[in-house]
């Protein structure tokens, strides 16, 4: 499975009987969807017509597998073949054909033979509670494997947002204590791919701009590529002019719903997420949530499932009970400050009546001062 | 018969005035709009989203209102510096042995009621000073926060000064969430402020109501240093009220 002497990608691409059309349409495709323009082509193509194949091992952890499954949904055939069969897949549990020792035999030449050189992709939190015991593959720990394979890697990609933020095994209470990729290791360069799953083209569109360039891709403050996150879902969102508009979808079944109104109200978390599906969308650019009528549920977010509920704006206030928002609250103790104002008001007149009764005497003395001033 | 004789102290300077009633015009209007921006109007019609931009129009106003806002509250800083001891940055911060007695003497008398003995003092009393450090943070969040969630709906460079707070926070749901429930703090805030302005102009009749239109405040002449000197300079009947 390993190629000793590395063929180009577009060598190897030959050699499985891809046209030299497909191929170019490919590279083509692939330019788009990072955002470059049509002069970057012929980089792209020949980058990857004299680059070696990467080696590189994708690893599996507290996942779903849902990242897997979208990444062979791309939605240019020839893109997923090119990435998938032509990148060195040299190690991955759930695609590879070799088992127990010779997998992992597999792994651990890449690590060694191309050491400093492999490209290494997560999908999956890593859980650390109990010494990592909770997710162990061919005897050791998540996090063992992990580390020592990231010391020898040219670059990681977290892949979803298990890798990312830990996700769904990261939520409240966290038993296994799920831990994102980039609290485990250091010292390597990481790219994050949030999302649950991240878009397809998104995926392919990292993993190319890594082949083609030879470089990481340009990076927010999270670590996101900046081509794919640098937005809101909301800012590119076609419902957002009802958004401005102030129509809004009160509730699922009404008129404004039908109308394809803002889903502000019930919950949409389009304003506070990064991602890229008002634009690239979902399966080829068929659909996504919004378009579909429910709202963005912010899955590419960090704690996007302690903050629910996903149908309302405001999330239940931390520490009291589901539902109980900041304004339930707020209410509750303006309700109480205004009570406690006014009975403050009426101890005052009772405790203090004497002292309001004497200040009152003391005004007409000023009175009285003022009236001799004048008759002076 | 004359017990107490009044003075006239000049407390609140103009630019403390302009500052107080800005200052209290943003914060209704940040209050009202950002309650609507959490929590938007129902409305149920087919009209086109071309035809109206009103839920724009309340964004609209909450940003300008902000940008005044904080640099009000910056003039404000700028002026516990620049102007008179009772605007002075010294009131705000707790650290005077005096101060902290002083608050203790406004617990038991305003606040509890448990003794009447009057307390004399011409500007914020420490408790209060220490109420307005608290609500100066609030403030400095609320514009943190704020400006940390306008970054990433602003290309202004100014806006982007304020990006790094959203990922020290945990991102923008948490940003909004705090920001949403500090509207709480200026609600209470308010409502308790008021209340005691006027309890206090009701209770020791010492103008403290119009001292924040007009800038004056009155004190009993014995407890003033330089009242009572002139006071006593003066020989012959005293005059009710002394201007300092
Ligand atoms: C007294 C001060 C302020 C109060 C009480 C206040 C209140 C609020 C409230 C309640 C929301 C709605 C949050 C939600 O549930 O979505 C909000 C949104 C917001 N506020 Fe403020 N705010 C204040 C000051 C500021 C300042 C200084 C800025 C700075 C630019 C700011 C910028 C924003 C932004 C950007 C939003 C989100 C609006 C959107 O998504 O369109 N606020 N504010
Ligand atoms: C009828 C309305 C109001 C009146 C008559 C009033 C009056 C006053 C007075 C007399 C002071 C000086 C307090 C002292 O002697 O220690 C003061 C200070 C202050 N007030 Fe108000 N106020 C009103 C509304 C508000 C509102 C709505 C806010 C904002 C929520 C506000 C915020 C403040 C602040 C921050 C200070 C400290 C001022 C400083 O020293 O810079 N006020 N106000
Ligand atoms: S549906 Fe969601 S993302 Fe789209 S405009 Fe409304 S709030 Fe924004
Ligand atoms: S619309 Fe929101 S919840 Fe849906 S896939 Fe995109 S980021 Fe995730």
């Amino acid at each position: 499975m390993i190629a000793t002497s590395r063929p180009t990608i577009w060598e190897h691409a030959q050699s499985r009987g891809v046209s030299r059309r497909d191929c170019l349409s490919a590279c083509a495709w692939m330019t788009a969807m990072l955002g470059l323009p049509a002069t970057a082509v012929p980089e792209i193509t020949k980058a990857l017509e004299t680059k070696p194949r990467l080696p590189v091992v994708w690893f599996h952890f507290q996942e779903c597998t849902c990242c897997s499954e979208s990444f062979i949904r791309s939605s240019h055939p020839a893109v997923a073949d090119i990435i998938l069969d032509k990148i060195s897949l040299d190690y991955t549990e759930t695609l590879q054909a070799a088992a127990g020792h010779q997998a992992e035999e597999a792994l651990h030449e890449t690590m060694t033979k191309y050491k400093g050189e492999y490209l290494m992709l997560v999908e999956g939190s890593i859980p650390t509670a109990a010494n990592g015991v909770y997710c162990c593959i061919g005897g050791r720990t998540a996090q063992d494997i992990v580390q020592e394979a990231a010391a020898g890697a040219k670059a990681v990609i977290a892949w979803g947002s298990c890798a990312c933020n830990g996700c769904v095994q990261a939520a409240k209470p966290n038993p296994t204590r799920a831990t994102p990729l980039h609290k485990i290791i250091s010292g390597v360069p990481i790219i994050k791919v949030p999302g649950c799953p991240p878009i397809a083209e998104v995926m392919t569109g990292t993993i190319v701009h890594l082949l083609a360039f030879d470089r990481v891709p340009q990076l927010d403050g999270l670590g996101r590529p900046k081509a794919f996150y640098s937005r809101r879902v909301h800012d590119t969102c076609y419902r957002r002019p009802n958004y401005d508009a102030g129509l809004f979808v009160n509730s699922f079944d009404d008129e404004n719903a039908k109308r394809g109104y803002c889903l502000y109200k019930v919950g949409c978390r389009g304003p506070v997420t990064y991602n890229a599906c008002g634009v690239m969308r979902w399966n080829g650019g068929v659909s996504f949530p919004i378009q579909s009528g429910h709202g963005c549920i912010g899955c590419s977010e960090a704690n996007f499932w302690d903050n629910g509920p996903f149908y309302h704006h405001l999330p239940s206030f931390p520490g009291f009970g589901i539902e109980t928002t900041a304004d339930n609250i707020g209410l509750a103790v303006g309700a109480a400050t205004v009570a406690g104002v006014a009975a403050h008001a009426v101890v005052t007149n009772i405790r203090k009546r004497h002292l309001i009764r004497e200040e009152m005497k003391t005004s007409e003395d000023v009175k009285d001062g003022r009236a001799e001033q004048g008759g002076e | 018969m004359q017990s107490t004789s009044l003075g006239r102290v000049y407390v609140w300077e103009i630019p403390v005035r302009l500052y107080h009633w800005l200052n209290a015009l943003c914060i209704v209007v940040l209050c009202i709009t950002g309650y609507l921006i959490g929590q938007p109007l129902a409305i149920q019609q087919a009209s086109e989203a071309s035809f109206s931009y009103w839920f724009g129009w309340v964004r609209f106003i909450h940003f300008v209102a902000a940008y005044l806002f904080l640099f009000n509250f910056a003039f404000r800083i700028y002026w516990g510096f620049a102007g008179n001891k009772y605007a002075g940055w010294k009131n705000f911060i707790i650290y005077r042995r005096k101060q902290l007695k002083e608050i203790k003497d406004v617990l038991a008398v305003d606040i509890l009621q448990a003794d009447n003995k009057p307390i004399e003092t011409i500007g914020h009393n420490a408790m209060a000073g220490f109420t307005y450090f608290l609500t100066f943070l609030a403030f400095l969040f609320q514009c943190l926060t704020g400006f940390g969630l306008y970054a990433a709906m602003s290309k202004s460079w100014f806006a982007q000064l304020f990006a790094w707070i959203v990922p020290l926070m945990g991102g923008d749901f948490a940003v909004r969430q705090w920001h949403h429930a500090f509207m709480w703090f200026f609600i209470l805030f308010a409502i308790v402020h008021v209340y005691l302005v006027f309890y206090h102009d009701y209770v020791e009749g010492r103008g403290e109501i119009s001292s924040m239109g007009g800038g004056w405040k009155f004190i009993d002449k014995e407890h003033h240093p330089v009242l009572k000197k002139q006071d006593s300079d003066k020989a012959g009947p005293a005059s009710a009220a002394n201007d300092i």
